[in-house]
């Protein structure tokens, strides 16, 4: 009965982060900023879902599942923002014109 | 060969896990599953298997990695939820170059990992060779190559050398 309670409270939280997510890749200027948005928020909110989800069935096979997912986000997803902002920032997607510094654009200057 | 071991009891873990609750018709095709796959690809999978022995290590990643990263997440998720409902938007994004010295594959991806997941980096781009991570920083505080290392590295950094190195 309390295990529910506290499962729910995760799903709630996981929700509330997702949608934050979701609004930062609204609201935010380029892609960089919104990967931030969306890897985060994104990640922790699924997790925290997951987790609730699991908390609130218990060891079936769906929780067992869930347990397995959230292993596997937390490992994938940082890899998959990694991959996408290096390949914007090589195929020479700019930075928010209010961004302040560029460091790997000076250091790849004559690579390209 | 270890690598291979190892590859198959970790692969054989997982479909357990996936097919709950066992039984030995699903337990039998994932050991020729298992087996299969450590055979394919187990030599890629760790190059360093002594790592592996250190009851230490395990310590360490279970009692200060993982309350750090997970502390570090979610202040990270209460940034950036802030900065999305704020009216202004207040970011300042920028990518800054910051310095490392660990010098193992599964640190650096770790290393990498951690700092995508905690307030306001994003890792981009790696420099082994040099020993320099390129990092996203929503609210640029220190243009300083030894400043952001300060800021974003270390906090990590202790802990995963003593883990993986």
């Amino acid at each position: 009965m309390i295990i529910d309670v506290i499962g729910l409270i995760f799903i709630v939280i996981g929700f509330a982060f997702d949608v934050f997510g979701c609004l930062g890749l609204v609201r935010l200027p380029d892609v960089y900023n919104r990967l931030q948005a969306a890897t985060k928020c994104v990640t922790l909110g699924t997790c925290s879902i997951l987790f609730g989800t699991f908390l609130v069935v218990g060891f079936i096979a769906a929780g067992m599942k869930c347990l397995l997912c959230m292993i596997f986000l937390l490992l994938t997803s940082p890899v998959a923002a990694h991959a996408i902002a290096r390949g914007a920032h090589r195929s020479g997607v700019k930075l928010w014109e209010g961004s302040v510094v560029d460091k790997y654009a000076e250091d790849k200057e004559g690579e390209a | 060969m270890k690598s291979k071991m190892i590859l198959f009891a970790l692969g054989f873990v997982a479909w357990l896990l996936l097919n709950w609750p066992p039984d030995w018709q699903h337990s039998l095709t994932g050991i020729f599953i298992a087996a299969f796959v450590a055979y394919m690809t187990g030599d890629l999978f760790i190059q360093r298997p002594h790592v592996l022995k250190h009851p230490k290590r395990y310590w360490y990643f279970v009692m200060h990695y993982i309350p750090v990263f997970l502390w570090e997440c979610l202040k990270a998720n209460i940034d950036v939820a802030y900065r999305v409902i704020h009216p202004d938007l207040p970011i300042k994004p920028g990518i800054v170059k910051v310095k490392t010295t660990l010098q193992t594959d599964t640190a650096l991806t770790f290393l990498a990992n951690s700092i995508t997941l905690t307030p306001g980096t994003l890792s981009v781009d790696i420099d082994r060779d040099n020993g320099i991570l390129y990092v996203h920083w929503i609210d640029v505080r220190a243009k300083d190559i030894d400043k952001a290392t300060a800021q974003i590295v270390e906090r990590f950094e202790g802990i995963l050398r003593k883990v993986f190195e």
